[in-house]
């Protein structure tokens, strides 16, 4: 596969799944905000979060200071200025996907396209009361461009690249969902939070769609630990780090490329962490740290796969241009 | 519903008299019993999967990446087998002595010393390319894609407008209309026996193997576009996805002992044959402009080592231009030995004295092209042009007369057409693919372009025109 296609499938599904990200953290928030405040749940705090948990705290302050529902809610999703947003996402992603449209079927284009073309439609009459529909809108878009994918795509390795860069980006996204939330664990991890945090963790799980799972699975109260070690270590999950990380390493082996063999023997390294490891332990080192090396350990992971595939020329020996004896003739 | 034929136009569809053409018969009867509104929804319905498709073209002078849709009209044109088949061999015919010309030009010169057409004309045209002079080409192919812009102004009267030698685009288009007549439509092809066009990528496929260098017996071949942002960007991938290759840049490539290879996610791989979707021009900032970041710095002189094939050939683009297309009866005459099947329309070159005396006189009533111009662009329509629009361009000739070509403004035949005011005569011209390896082979039909606005005879893309569906039917 050209190395130019491999680089724009693999962005193509990162921007589908950081746009489906996005759109569940703003959810929560908006589901947050209909709660009752608690003592530090001014409305910048509690719209602090979307912007810490996407990375886009920075720019959003330099454009409109203080954090207010709407303001936070507008950037994060339809600010073209912001090259995150939902509406950004969903540009990029098409043209990735227009970049490559030999690489992928007609029907994933068509998903791609049309998105875009319905989002272009509806950009521009959005109202607060109609967000939550928006952001229902943006996962079905992306489980559908999930399905199409699965459901026409050749198994050879464009899907491997498509892979890669859907399960990197959400494990990212899954650790820093988490890593937000940090600060409100309680010294000892086996005290369990207080009614507040009954609704703080249960909009965790419900934006990853863990929430149905963990009564499943635990029968019990939500207690911190038991989210973590949900979403850190059950590979089950179809969002947990542990599940991201499965699909991370068996795409790199599928693909299994000479030059690939740092990035599948570091993905190897972290799906092992995961899979032999201990929520104990993982609080013993602190979660913040824990989930902070690991969002460094994905970034990495990122730039060795790139080099390794996406950005040959690096890797080709600089091959001297001759001119052409006939040309110097002349 | 205005179908009624034009005076003075050869209608498609009616006869002078009003009648239905036999060969639209079967058509204008499911026409006629088609409740009020069908046609129109049909349109809407039709515009609505292009776009959902992205079947579109981006437009050169407006903001980066603006895409357009070509308005596609759902009235097909209809041929019968019988009048299909002759223009085929007319067609074919005329390729073949294009390629004979391109070889001969770059090599023995017969045409020249025989006194046919002038080494001037030839030689010093800024399309000739010298670098390949002595070039052998597999089986002598250099326009391995040719698209043949013909009009009809009578039942059996066809004229060749102009010869598309180097990058001809469109047939995407022409796989696309079909594709969407036939989910609109699908009752329409039960009951007609359409030939079928859907063929033409496996045949292009074929083409291009052929066109390998010969000791490659399992060739890598690639489409070789300049970026999504070019006008034809659609058509670019699109037959690279029908063919199951990839859809290469120039930064994609490079060569190595003057071998072309492209990068890959598993290293460096070789490629044997490059469908190339760029001009000349841009190929090699080594050998050609040496500003283009769109080519690859040592690709020509891969190719002249034979290490790689492409399609076009380079230096094609002598053959098509304005003002060598005068000659190709001749070239038929010279390679062939035969009577050319296909007329040309008269022209007069601007360069003799003469002609250029003529069309002066003339211009109002005459067609004005720039001899290397096309998409349509910067040519002069007499009769619909404005008095200061003539006068300006009357400038342009005096100051460069050899730069001009001018032809009479033919009666283009008209075929119904969905316009906002209903169905109606509009002007119509058609562009065949034809494509060459060891034989020479096309697709029944072709790409149909038309005027939408009344009374224009300017089908070009670029210009507002579009196109509809062609169909080659059983007499």
């Amino acid at each position: 596969m050209l190395a130019r296609t491999a680089d724009n499938l693999f962005w193509m599904a990162r921007h589908i799944e950081r746009a489906e990200n996005t759109a569940r953290v703003l959810d929560v928030a908006h589901r947050s905000a209909l709660l009752p405040l608690d003592i530090e749940g001014t409305e910048a705090y509690l719209w602090y979060a979307p912007l810490n948990i996407t990375g886009c705290a920075a720019g959003y302050e330099v454009k409109h200071g203080l954090a207010r529902a709407d303001t936070v809610t507008h950037y994060m999703a339809l600010d073209p200025e912001n090259p995150s947003s939902i509406y950004s996402c969903l540009k990029l992603a098409r043209e990735n996907a227009r970049s490559v449209r030999g690489a992928i079927t007609s029907e994933m284009w068509e998903v791609i396209n049309a998105t875009w073309l319905e989002l272009n439609r509806m950009t521009w009459n959005m109202d607060n009361e109609k967000f939550p529909d928006f952001f229902d809108w943006v996962k079905d878009r992306s489980h559908l461009f999930r399905g199409v994918t699965l459901g026409t795509i050749h198994k050879d390795i464009a899907l491997s690249f498509i892979k890669l860069g859907t399960f990197l980006e959400r494990a990212d996204n899954t650790a820093r969902i988490l890593d937000v939330k940090y600060h409100i664990l309680l010294p000892s991890v086996n005290d369990v939070g207080g009614a507040a945090d009954y609704y703080q963790w249960g909009s965790l799980l419900r934006s990853v769609s863990a929430f149905e799972a963990y009564r499943k699975i635990y029968r019990d109260v939500i207690s911190p630990l038991r989210v973590a070690e949900l979403l850190i270590l059950r590979d089950d999950m179809p969002r947990s780090l542990h599940a991201c990380m499965n699909e991370v390493e068996a795409a790199l082996i599928d693909i299994n490329g000479a030059s690939g063999q740092e990035a599948r023997r570091h993905a190897g390294e972290q799906h092992a962490a995961l899979h032999f490891g201990r929520i104990e332990d993982v609080f013993a080192q602190g979660l913040h740290e824990y989930l902070t090396d690991f969002l460094s350990h994905i970034a990495v992971l990122g730039r060795e796969i790139r080099d390794a595939y996406m950005s040959c020329r690096d890797h080709f020996e600089p091959l001297p241009v001759r001119r052409s004896p006939m040309l110097q003739m002349q | 519903m205005n179908t009624e034929p034009s005076k003075t136009y050869f209608d498609e569809m009616r006869s002078a008299d009003g009648l239905v053409r036999e060969i639209y018969q079967p058509y204008a009867a499911w026409l006629s019993q088609l409740p009020e509104g069908t046609l129109e929804r049909k349109s809407q319905e039709a515009e609505l999967l292009f776009r959902r498709l992205g079947i579109t073209f981006a437009v050169y002078g407006e903001s980066a990446g603006s895409e357009r849709l070509i308005p596609f009209d759902i009235v097909p044109r209809i041929f019968g087998a019988t009048e299909w088949r002759r223009l085929e061999k007319g067609i074919k015919q005329r390729v073949r002595a294009l390629n004979a010309f391109l070889h001969d030009i770059y090599h023995g010169q017969e045409i020249i010393k025989a006194g046919v057409i002038s080494a001037h004309q030839v030689l010093d045209n800024v399309l000739y390319r010298k670098e390949m002079q002595g070039v052998d080409l597999p089986n002598q192919v250099y326009a391995h894609i040719a698209g043949i812009d013909l009009v009809r102004v009578a039942e059996n009267d066809f004229y060749v407008l102009e010869d598309n030698l180097r990058t001809p685009s469109g047939v995407s288009y022409m796989l696309e209309n079909r594709n969407t007549m036939m989910r609109l439509f699908p009752e329409l092809f039960a009951n007609h026996t359409v030939e079928p066009v859907e063929h033409y990528p496996q045949m292009l496929l074929d083409t291009l193997r052929e066109a390998a260098p010969a000791h490659v017996s399992n060739p890598t071949i690639v489409v070789m576009t300049p970026g999504s942002y070019n006008s034809a960007y659609f058509e670019h991938a699109f037959l690279a996805s029908q063919m199951g290759v990839e859809l290469v840049e120039g930064q994609d490539l490079f060569v190595h002992q003057q071998k072309v290879y492209m990068y890959t996610t598993e290293g460096p791989q070789q490629v044997h044959v490059i469908y190339r979707r760029v001009d000349d021009d841009f190929l090699d900032p080594l050998a050609f402009r040496p500003d283009s970041a769109l080519g690859v710095p040592g690709l020509l002189e891969a190719y002249c080592s034979g290490n790689v094939s492409l399609a076009n050939g380079v230096g094609t683009g002598v053959a098509d231009d304005k003002s060598t297309y005068l000659y190709v009866p001749e070239m038929i005459r010279f390679y062939l030995g035969e009577t050319p099947l296909l007329s040309n329309v008269p022209t007069w070159r601007l360069s003799e004295s003469e002609d250029l005396k003529y069309v002066l006189a003339h211009l109002p009533e005459l067609v004005v092209k720039e001899v290397q111009g096309s998409g349509g662009y910067g040519m002069l329509v007499g009769p619909t042009s404005s008095k200061a629009e003539i006068e300006a361009y009357r400038q342009r000739i005096l100051a460069e007369p050899e730069n001009f070509i001018a032809q009479p403004t033919l009666a283009l035949s008209t075929c119904p057409t969905m316009v906002e005011a209903g169905v109606a005569p509009r002007h119509v011209d058609l562009r065949p693919f034809v494509l060459s390896g060891k034989d020479i082979r096309l697709v029944p039909g072709g790409l149909t372009r038309v005027a939408l606005r009344e009374g224009s005879l300017v089908v070009n893309s670029s210009q507002g025109g579009g196109t509809k569906d062609t169909w080659v039917l059983e007499d």
